[in-house]
């Protein structure tokens, strides 16, 4: 939509500072904006979660197993008589900490490791190029299975692995934007003024990077939160008893024919919870690249 | 041209190199000893000495590592610990399994992902751009494993209409081999197309804006014309060279699907593997894995350099 | 291509018997296992579904019954010459698969092969063989290195697979890829974690009973899924039904399931004295084992865990056993009597226990079942999960407090007991240790007396229970389904499926 009319906004002088225009942008997409709400509430679930569950999402009654949705377990009871609709939503913790936690790690060394390889070049990229080629050629479920494994199972550690396997597209978005953003006239103008190459790094180059690693950012977050979710259906996530959708649909397994509910419901949170990940990533990154690629 | 193309081919060797460090270093970071699993539930220490000894467990890793690597240079990936199948016997037996699951979903993906695509570039900014967007973004947001269950609930559970699992080879049964990996297929499929979709949709919208296009139009052609006969072909080539790449999506995702649908491929091989320390099948299948993404990688590279003339100087 | 030339060669085969040809059976079975086996030699496999596969390939000097007693099979006597030394007589006129006649002396190679090859999973089992001598040509004389009374039960399983020598020392360490043995039906083709297809093999010995063509075994570990096959019939039997799934199997007209006693036992094995983790509340005291065993209602765990179809125990003999100890009753839950007895050991609560479990849904939630349940006696129970592989090495080198790794049970108590009780045996890794133990261990090996082993076992079962270095759980059940057309599958306890007998009905 915009983009015809945006086309010429590198001439636009600057009535408007850049961040108030991707902002104007973004919420012109409703499309955008509804993800944004529904991110919104997951957040707030997540966080309130001891609030809002009907019941506690450990708390086991022999009495009510695989009981089916009813008035009082509006998402049914699964294998130990626990509430589904509690644990879906204590799940929003580990899913969320998972998603945005991750990334965290993930653009923590990925961003630092591709400003380095795009502004220094040379041996130095021709290095980290090849470790993120390798990384990128293993099959990243794979890499995240391993180093999960490695660290011992947890919530946390799959965090770790999974950052550590996001790393090297961080790594990509950086160095590139970097490399872009070395080629500008003000830099090379730093540069030639003789400012220390660090200092034209982090004052100059870094707030270019901002846009493309904040869209990567949150396009990652729903790739881990699917990453986790993987990882906790093969075993390897969240540990017993605590919920997690992925531990959830791991033990819905074995009840699809008698108690499909299990498998429904944490399995409906992860799409729509990705789903609104997936259309800020795409409003952002309309918002803040409006030549779109 | 050459020069770049040239480094990239020079790059191919270190990159496969530091695969090569890469999955042997995890996996001794693993914990769990291959030899105890291999011992089975005895675990007899007469037994465990044996296995240590025979594979080699008990030397430095250095070594063990480069005694791997010196078979992989003169061909021989090793055997499976677990089934003593060589391991390249057991790739040439699960590539073609995966390969025809890929090829099908990959089908899958290109009959949902380019009409899409062409559909919502055509009608940019109706509601068709906007269910087609929404539809492809759902692709992409379904956990794969999930959409699995789901398929087997309903298809095959609720309805019968499917077999649930297993695998059956084209050559023994064609219509059951399809029966069984259809809904593999459409759930690796599925996200593919998402990301073709934006490919082609993107492309399209550059193509539609191209001279010869508004020639074509303002000659009085029809509109359908204009779209397939002159946009699209040359959206295209961009499309699926970028498509390309998706193989390697396609291969990460079999390991996930491949367990769900009990699929004897690639990605089962390799979970198992993982699991059971079965060190010298994940090792082999994870560089020949590698060795196909590069290669994918390359042939993208190249076909883009083609296609892109004003790449050649650079 | 290649059916139509085995379909060829069996007609060959056939033409001089014409008489018979009408008999030879033309159906397949087909049969669902819980995962793929190891490598197919019984010298050098390790695993349960390999067994599986063997019960259809090679046959064995003796075989057990539905009451575990030794039955004749490829042997059809044995006595005891002296306490040491054992005579075994052979079945005349039996072929192994290449045609080659099975002997005394294929007997002396194939036992030789399983004590001494390289990387043989067999040492152990007959580490009591001193050696074998050829009497003649159907009989062998077995010499003990001393007196061993669970020597015989061994030559139930795999170290009582006889191989044809030919084809072994053709192939070497290969054999496994190509097992040429003397059982009911011969190596077809496999394909790993996919597939194992074996054919008839016409000059079998007892082919009369044998009703099949071919039998597929086929590697579907998922439960729903492995159900969904049996409904649609498109496998005819399925080793280990989810328990959960049962109730699902038996609504369908088409379907009967089996239930029948295993011979292993679940349990928690908890840390004794295996490093510094043994250094804990529950390894150190006997009194809070003992209120931790109090605090768990086994009944209730069988309910909600397997639908209540395996039974609770306190004893690593199986019920099926003759030494099964009746009088060692299960205790019922009581939860005043735990607190009671954490207050009298003195320990602070709650009793932090860590509970090591493997990924595996079921095993989650016996974790998270007995982890509520303690929590009401005053323990703290967090539940690790571990992929099997690092379980097992974390509780072999000591680093766990209490680990639910069953065992899968073997037809003589002494299978079940001696390596994980026995002071500084293989599998003790709890590292349990007691002197009068240790002795009645050693003396239930000496006599094969049976009334006198029997006393021995429940002096040990009741000794352990009370020491509790192993929290048995319960007995499983092995839970088989099947179609309806298929008759005379037999339930014995060892959960192998004898194909001898079987048959579809059209």
């Amino acid at each position: 939509m915009s983009a015809t009319t945006i086309g010429a906004t590198p001439a636009i002088p600057k009535p408007q500072s850049p961040a108030k225009l991707a902002v104007w942008r973004f919420c012109r997409r409703p499309a955008a904006l509804l993800g944004l709400f529904v991110v919104t509430v997951f957040i707030l679930v997540a966080v309130f979660a001891p609030w809002i569950a009907p019941a506690d999402p450990i708390k086991t009654s022999w009495t009510a197993i695989r009981k089916a949705p009813s008035l009082l377990y509006w998402m049914g009871t699964d294998e130990n008589g626990r509430d589904v609709a509690s644990r879906v939503i204590f799940g929003a913790r580990a899913s969320m900490m998972a998603g945005v936690i991750s990334v965290a790690i993930a653009a923590g060394i990925g961003v630092p490791a591709g400003l380095l390889a795009g502004f220094v070049g040379g041996k130095v990229d021709m290095l980290l190029g090849r470790i993120v080629d390798a990384m990128l050629a293993v099959p990243n479920l794979i890499l995240a299975i391993a180093l999960a494994a490695f660290l011992g199972p947890s919530l946390q550690n799959a965090m770790i692995a999974i950052g550590v396997t996001a790393a090297p597209v961080f790594m990509r978005v950086a160095r590139g934007a970097t490399m872009d953003a070395a080629t500008n006239e003000y830099v090379e103008a730093a540069r030639a003024l003789g400012n220390p190459g660090w200092r034209v790094a982090i004052r100059h180059i870094l707030p270019n990077i901002v846009p493309p690693v904040l869209v990567q950012a949150t396009l990652a977050i729903a790739g881990a939160i699917i990453a986790e979710a993987a990882l906790s259906f093969l075993g390897l996530g969240q540990q017993p008893p605590a919920p997690s959708w992925g531990s959830m649909l791991n033990s819905a397994q074995r009840f699809l024919t008698q108690a499909p509910w299990l498998a429904i419901f944490p399995g409906a949170a992860i799409f729509l919870c990705v789903l609104s990940f997936n259309l800020v990533g795409d409003g952002l990154r309309d918002a803040l690249d409006p030549r779109g690629k | 041209m050459n020069s770049h193309l040239g480094r990239r081919v020079l790059q191919v060797l270190p990159t496969l190199l530091l695969v090569s460090m890469l999955v042997f270093g995890l996996q001794q970071l693993m914990p769990g000893d291959p030899a105890l699993v291999l011992a089975g539930e005895e675990r007899d220490p007469l037994v465990l000495q044996q296995i240590r000894t025979e594979l080699w467990l008990d030397r430095p890793i250095p070594i063990q590592y480069l005694h791997w690597i010196g078979g992989v240079v003169h061909g021989d990936l090793g055997y499976s610990w677990r089934i003593r199948q060589p391991v390249l016997q057991l790739v040439a037996e699960k590539l073609p399994v995966t390969l025809q699951l890929g090829v099908m979903a990959f089908l899958i993906a290109i009959g949902i992902g380019i009409p899409a695509g062409i559909l919502s570039a055509v009608k940019r900014n109706t509601k068709w751009d906007y269910i087609a967007n929404g539809i492809g973004l759902a692709g992409l947001s379904t956990p794969n494993f999930w959409l699995g269950i789901m398929l087997i609930l309903l298809v095959s559970v609720r309805l019968g209409w499917l077999p649930p699992s297993g695998y059956v080879s084209l050559w023994e049964d064609w219509r059951m081999s399809l029966a069984t990996t259809i809904m593999p297929a459409f759930v690796l499929g599925n996200a593919i197309a998402a990301v073709l979709m934006r490919h082609t949709r993107s492309a399209m919208l550059t193509a539609m804006d191209q001279d010869y296009v508004r020639t074509a139009r303002a000659k009085g052609l029809n509109e359908t014309v204009v779209v397939l006969k002159h946009a699209l072909r040359n959206a295209l080539v961009p499309v699926i060279t970028l498509g390309a790449l998706e193989l390697g999506t396609l291969l990460s995702g079999a390991v996930l699907t491949e367990q769900v649908f009990s699929i004897p491929g690639f990605g089962k091989l390799i979970v198992d593997a993982v699991f059971n320390r079965d060190y010298p099948v994940v090792q082999g299948v994870v560089l020949i894995t590698a060795t196909i993404y590069i290669l994918l990688n390359l042939l993208a590279d190249v076909m883009y350099v083609v296609i892109n003339p004003r790449l050649r100087g650079a | 291509m290649r059916r139509i030339l085995l379909a060829a060669t069996a007609v060959a085969a056939l033409l001089p018997m014409a008489v018979h040809a009408q008999d030879a059976p033309t159906q397949t079975l087909r049969i669902a296992l819980n995962e793929d086996g190891d490598i197919l030699d019984p010298t050098l496999a390790r695993t349960f579904v390999g067994r599986i596969v063997f019960a259809g390939l090679c046959d064995k000097l003796f075989d057990i019954n539905e009451k575990l007693e030794i039955v004749p099979q490829l042997a059809t006597s044995y006595e005891y010459a002296d306490p040491k030394t054992i005579l075994i007589h052979l079945r005349s006129g039996v072929k192994f698969q290449d045609g080659t006649d099975m002997d005394a002396a294929s007997v002396k190679y194939s036992l030789e092969r399983h004590a001494t090859m390289q990387g043989s999973a067999r040492k152990a089992e007959i580490s009591a063989l001193d050696h074998i001598d050829v009497t003649d040509k159907l009989t062998v004389k077995i010499v003990l290195k001393s007196p061993s009374a669970p020597f015989m039960a061994q030559l139930t399983d795999r170290s009582g697979m006889i191989v044809s020598p030919k084809a072994a020392e053709a192939e070497g360490k290969d054999f496994g890829l190509h097992p040429v043995c003397a059982g009911p039906f011969s190596f077809g083709e496999r394909v790993a974690n996919d597939h194992i297809t074996l054919d008839r093999f016409p000059g079998y010995w007892d082919a009369k009973d044998i009703h099949f063509a071919h039998v597929i075994y086929r590697v579907i570990p998922d439960t729903s899924v492995k159900l969904a096959n049996l409904q649609a019939g498109a496998v005819d039997l399925a080793e280990r039904i989810a328990p959960s799934d049962v109730a699902e199997a038996r609504k369908n007209p088409k379907l009967t399931v089996a239930v029948f006693p295993a011979l292993g036992y679940d349990s928690l094995n908890l840390n004794l004295g295996n490093g510094p983790r043994s250094k804990t509340p529950l390894g150190e005291s006997k009194l809070v084992r003992k209120a931790f065993e109090l605090s768990i209602d086994r009944t209730a765990l069988m309910q909600v865990l397997y639908n209540g179809l395996f039974q609770p125990t306190v004893q690593g003999i199986p019920p099926s056993s003759p030494y099964f100890n009746a009088d060692l009753k299960v205790p019922e839950r009581d939860v005043a009597k735990a607190k009671a007895l954490l207050a009298q050991a003195g320990v602070k609560t709650p009793v932090p226990v860590t509970i090591g479990v493997t990924t595996s849904p079921l095993s989650k939630q016996l974790g998270e079942v007995i982890q509520s349940m303690a929590a009401e006696a005053g323990f703290d129970v967090k539940v690790q999960a571990t992929e099997f592989a690092s379980l097992l090495s974390a509780e072999a080198s000591g680093d766990f407090e209490a680990s639910a790794i069953g065992w899968s049970g073997r037809p003589d108590p002494d299978g079940n007991l001696y390596s994980f009780l026995a002071t500084n045996a293989p599998l003790n890794d709890s590292k349990y240790s007691d002197k009068d133990v240790d002795t009645w261990l050693d003396q239930s090996r000496a006599t094969t007396d049976v009334a006198a082993r029997k006393a021995l076992f429940a002096k040990i079962v009741t000794k352990v229970e009370d020491d509790l270095p192993i929290l048995y759980l319960d007995s499983p059940s092995w839970v088989t389904g099947m179609t309806k057309k298929l008759s005379g599958f037999r339930t014995v306890p060892d959960g192998m499926i004898r194909l001898q007998g079987m048959e579809l009905a059209k």
